[in-house]
């Protein structure tokens, strides 16, 4: 799994590549971490090169939306998701805990 | 049928992601199907080194596939801490962000995402998963 971070002026981008399981999830919740640490709390997540996602990576998505939306101050919205990881979310329930948009353009027109 | 023991170890998913996923091709699974079935084996390999063996080194996790000409059957053990699962409450995944747990989800998914999902635990062999996805069969 490999993990970059862009900011911009109205939000950050965390794009994910490769796999997030039980391995990696640590990864992608430090990844959030720091863009929550610093006191920044509107992230899309860019999810065109990821591969797939178990409920770990759920769990960490899930952990830092609580986090974004206290207060009403932010939250993740999720980008560009492949249809298997569309459908393993949906199956979980999480398509309703987060918004998703066909492309980072429009997930970035959110905030 | 082929057996194979893994160190109780999250390193060792992708292997055994891999592993799983070759066998479900051999029976004649679909891309959306196998991914399903590997996301199950995942989930249930995750709970195992994450609770059978919470705190344990040099724990193993043996994985057999039987294969048939319409139906992938998986079975794992390990020897580890047993448990009820009837003991895990379903997670309510229609619940509000704040009210949603973040337990119990693996579990949930691989009974959706398998037909069978069925444990046994013996203080001799020790614990047992078995999971069974058939080809035509939705869930």
């Amino acid at each position: 799994m490999e993990i970059t971070t862009k900011q911009f002026k109205s939000c950050d981008m965390v794009v994910v590549n490769g796999r997030v399981d039980s391995s990696t999830a640590p990864q992608l919740a430090e990844a959030l971490e720091n863009v929550t640490r610093s006191g920044r709390y509107k992230i899309v997540m860019d999810m065109n090169g990821l591969e797939y996602m178990s409920s770990a990576g759920f769990r960490a998505l899930l952990s830092s939306q609580r986090l974004c939306r206290r207060y009403n101050r932010g939250e993740i919205v999720l980008a560009s998701v492949p249809a298997r990881i569309q459908e393993a979310l949906e199956l979980a329930g999480f398509t309703e805990l987060f918004k998703t948009y066909a492309n980072p353009i429009d997930a970035v027109g959110n905030f | 049928m082929s057996k194979t023991t893994f160190d109780a170890n999250f390193d060792n998913l992708d292997e055994i992601r891999e592993l799983v996923g070759d066998a479900a091709r051999q029976v004649g699974f679909s891309d959306k199907e196998i991914y399903a079935i590997q996301l199950a084996a995942d989930e249930a390999s995750s709970n195992i080194i994450e609770h059978a063996y919470a705190g344990v080194k040099g724990g193993k996790l043996e994985i057999d596939l039987i294969i048939s000409d319409k139906e992938l059957k998986i079975m794992m053990r390990d020897h580890g801490k047993s448990f009820d699962p009837s003991s895990v409450p379903e997670p309510n995944v229609k619940a509000d962000l704040s009210e949603r747990k973040i337990g119990g989800l693996g579990m949930y998914l691989m009974r959706k995402l398998m037909d069978e999902v069925s444990y046994e635990s013996s203080p001799e062999t020790g614990n047992l998963l078995t999971m069974i996805k058939r080809i035509g069969d939705s869930g």
